[in-house]
């Protein structure tokens, strides 16, 4: 019972972006449609389940001292897999997420759970962990590059739900919009754990 | 196992046993995706000439020049000239630079034009990818039209509540077309063509498209 939790806590109660409100940066800035949500948080959960994974393993042969560097290291190593493998198999989505894929390093949900969590634990906990963080920050974002792309845009996933003349919300695909969203979405996040005081 | 503690021969060396561990892999990666990172930058280069030619059955991506920032792609069909596409870019975006893939018939006219490379407004600036937009140019030849917004005495409709991108779209095409006049002449049409002057050229081939 106790390890799948591990699991379930990214997405509801310890979801990373609506709740412990980490990693704000990419959630603003890519949002502008569903399929950026879903590149962005798999590319992220990637990341996070193999720096969750290498820092469990090592986590008794890095020193104190030195933690947050070696930290660093191994993630920065996987963001560089990911920004090379997507730039070789996915070069479209590459080029929508641009600059957000590097910047994974700095992303604080990452280097947050190998600090607050990989380096307590063990492996299989850790990998959990960062497979439901990952996946919540997906469902998260992409929840988000959905409401932002129909009201905006008029599609989802690139699926015109409105015609090419209709009247969309502008302001919701332009970086205002991203904030009216987030700041809606956490309020509503708040209401439920309030009403069934999850 | 209890933790290393932090003595200077510990940090040092779990460090650079990370660092060195983690080096490998990324070269590891590296040499994998080497080559796939290549072939689409280059599948990519060619679905840009292709949508903005008629047919042509050469590589254009083995003949390209470069000069002053635009490359030139030369484009044949059974070693007949069928038009240049040209990688033009302005500088007066909404966001900056964005890059365009201008198609050239040989007589001087737009075929078409696909956007390569652009961070304009969504929803704005963007619509320049739209066919409301874009389809105002094939066809066109800027030495007889004037290719501006309208705003500005020329002739393109800009699009509504994003008239600094239309301006720009106008301005990387324009750069495209002087590109043509200065660099697409007879030096760089491939084979067979050496025999003919430009002027045949615009005539003869010009009509068959």
């Amino acid at each position: 019972m106790s390890e799948i939790k591990h699991f379930t806590k990214g997405f509801f109660k310890e979801n990373p972006t609506f709740v412990l409100v980490l990693g704000t940066c990419p959630t603003l800035a890519v949002t502008t449609a569903a399929m950026n949500g879903i590149g962005m948080g798999l590319a992220t959960t990637f990341v996070l389940v193999f720096s969750n994974l290498f820092v469990a393993l090592l986590k008794n042969v890095i020193p104190d001292k030195v933690r947050i560097a070696a930290f660093i290291v191994v993630i920065a190593t996987f963001v560089t897999i990911v920004d090379l493998v997507m730039k070789a198999y996915t070069p479209d989505l590459y080029k929508t997420l641009g600059i957000f894929i590097p910047l994974i390093v700095v992303n604080c949900i990452i280097l947050g759970r190998a600090e607050a969590f990989a380096q307590k634990n063990t492996v299989y906990n850790s990998i959990l962990d960062g497979l439901g963080m990952g996946l919540g920050f997906t469902l998260a974002i992409t929840l988000m590059g959905s409401i932002r792309e129909v009201l905006g845009n008029g599609s989802i996933f690139d699926i015109r739900l409105m015609s090419q003349e209709a009247k969309t919300i502008l302001i919701f695909i332009l970086p205002p919009g991203a904030f009216l969203t987030y700041g809606y979405l956490i309020a509503i996040m708040n209401r439920i754990k309030a009403r069934y005081n999850v | 196992m209890a933790k290393l503690d932090s003595s200077f021969k510990n940090m040092l060396l779990s460090l650079t046993i990370i660092s060195v561990g983690m080096s490998a892999a990324l070269g590891f990666v590296y040499n994998l995706t080497k080559e796939p990172i290549a072939i689409a930058q280059k599948q990519k280069e060619v679905q840009a000439i292709k949508e903005v030619l008629p047919e042509f059955d050469n590589d254009p991506t083995t003949s390209v020049k470069s000069v002053g920032g635009l490359n030139y792609y030369t484009a044949t069909r059974q070693d007949q000239l069928v038009g240049f596409a040209i990688n033009t870019f302005t500088d007066k975006g909404f966001s900056g630079r964005f890059t365009l893939m201008v198609g050239f018939k040989p007589d001087g006219t737009i075929h078409n034009i696909s956007v390569l490379d652009q961070r304009e407004t969504p929803g704005l600036g963007t619509k320049m990818k739209e066919p409301k937009f874009k389809d105002q140019f094939p066809g066109r030849n800027p030495a007889v039209d004037k290719l501006r917004v309208k705003k500005d005495g020329g002739s393109v409709d800009a699009i509504t509540a994003a008239t600094i991108s239309s301006r720009a779209f106008c301005d990387a095409v324009q750069r495209a077309y002087e590109g043509y006049n200065a660099n697409c002449n007879l030096d760089s049409i491939p084979v067979k063509a050496g025999s003919l002057t430009t002027d045949t050229i615009s005539h003869s081939k010009g009509g068959n498209q």
